[in-house]
């Protein structure tokens, strides 16, 4: 909007601020109970248009504090380097329409080693094309790990994730709350 | 280019240069110290025999064409970790994207053509295509199977062109068109925390791929067909989603 000048008057917010506000307000009764025992390791997806582009740092550590608070801080296991010095992952400008497979699938070799140096389990993408590039490295490189949306994991957190809400969970998580 | 060629310097009057010195006034290209920390941390570094340094450069000395034509220009995401880093910000995306507009639209990637070509055609800007109808469709359908089907969730709510709510939710085409149950989790939450929120007919699509394209009138329109469905349902803000 700034740059063809849209007038408008209405503010842009980010769902991920709100879930660390709702949080913090006591309104979104997160907790990492379920993972207590199960000790699922997780990473996080910096998105390039969330966190560098835009809202910087502060989204960055909103991000993480939701996540830590779903899954329990020693579950979560940061990438390196991360917040706006994140490497991107490849899925953004168009790359996933853009027809350039095999460059994308290279490009995107540098943040599944990112992924897989971290151990993690799971890789929570709060982004759609982060989310869609991410879970296509997994499958096209063999990598073994599960990407999943936030939204997925806080409800699971919750203890109200649907039957057919669990398409992007592992057979590790796919039971948990059912 | 051979070993022993010499470098023929170019006239350096050309509409590139201009196009760079109207949008990037502050960008002088001789800012560039070749210190490389662009291209050490660019993932597209390497991708058709190019990176960020070597593009600014081939520009600098007038090669134009020869960058602005290399397909790099659809590796590179524009994920702007090179400005980022870059102790002179000199802004290499931006100059990406110039140089994707350098290439006649239809010679363009077609995936990308064709979503913008999409998300053109109706005020639902949606890029798989999905008109208005089909998105109210799909949520009214998909929020009174998990009324019917979900114990304790048989009050979930997700409105639709809600006047005055206070959020107006963006959604990516994905999940209406290919996963539908994908919406519902965040429905949860939002019914949780009581939030105000609604979807729009108009402009719901969270995409915009005539961004990617690089073809502003297309992407000035979708953003103000979005902002203007934000404006007319009177929602204080405009939300983006995951």
């Amino acid at each position: 909007m700034q740059k063809f000048n849209v007038e408008h008057n209405f503010e842009i917010e980010s769902i991920i601020r709100l879930y660390a506000k709702w949080i913090r307000e006591g309104k979104l009764p997160v907790n990492s109970d379920w993972n207590k025992d199960l000790k699922v390791k997780f990473t996080v997806q910096d998105p390039c248009q969330l966190v560098r582009k835009s809202l910087g740092d502060p989204v960055a550590e909103d991000l993480r504090f939701v996540v830590k608070t779903a899954v329990g801080e020693e579950n979560f296991i940061d990438m390196q380097p991360n917040r706006s010095n994140n490497f991107c992952c490849g899925g953004g400008g168009g790359y996933l329409q853009s027809g350039y497979t095999e460059a994308r699938h290279h490009y995107g070799s540098v943040k599944l080693n990112q992924i897989l140096s971290t151990g993690a389990q799971y890789c929570i993408a709060p982004c759609h094309n982060c989310h869609s590039q991410i879970h296509d490295l997994s499958e096209h490189f063999e990598a073994g790990y599960y990407t999943v949306h936030l939204w997925t994991i806080l409800c699971l957190a919750m203890g109200c994730l649907g039957e057919n809400e669990r398409a992007y969970l592992g057979p590790d998580l796919a039971e948990v709350g059912l | 280019m051979e070993e022993n060629e010499v470098l023929e310097l170019r006239d350096q009057k050309h509409e590139f240069r201009d196009k760079i010195k109207e949008l990037l006034p502050d960008s002088n290209l001789e800012l560039c110290l070749t210190c490389g920390t662009c291209a050490s941390g660019c993932p597209a570094t390497g991708l058709e025999g190019m990176d960020p340094r070597k593009f600014v450069r081939m520009l600098a000395l007038g090669l134009y064409d020869e960058a602005t034509s290399s397909p790099w220009v659809w590796m590179c995401s524009m994920c702007q970790r090179c400005i980022h880093a870059c102790p002179m910000k000199v802004d290499i995306p931006q100059m990406v994207g110039l140089a994707r507009q350098t290439w006649p639209r239809e010679e363009r990637p077609k995936g990308i053509l064709g979503s913008c070509d999409m998300a053109l055609r109706s005020d639902a800007c949606s890029a798989m295509g999905a008109s208005e109808e089909d998105f109210q469709f799909v949520v009214e359908d998909v929020v009174e199977e998990v009324r019917e089907t979900q114990p304790g969730w048989e009050n979930l709510q997700a409105p639709v062109n809600k006047e005055g709510a206070e959020y107006f939710l963006n959604q990516n085409s994905r999940e209406p068109v290919t996963e539908p149950d994908e919406m519902v989790p965040l429905w949860k939450i939002l019914h949780i925390v009581g939030a105000d929120w609604t979807y729009g007919t108009k402009g719901w699509g969270a995409e915009n791929y005539c961004m990617f394209l690089q073809d502003w009138e297309a992407w000035e329109h979708i953003t103000r067909v979005k902002a203007k469905a934000v404006e007319d349902l009177g929602c204080k803000y405009w939300l983006n989603t995951e």
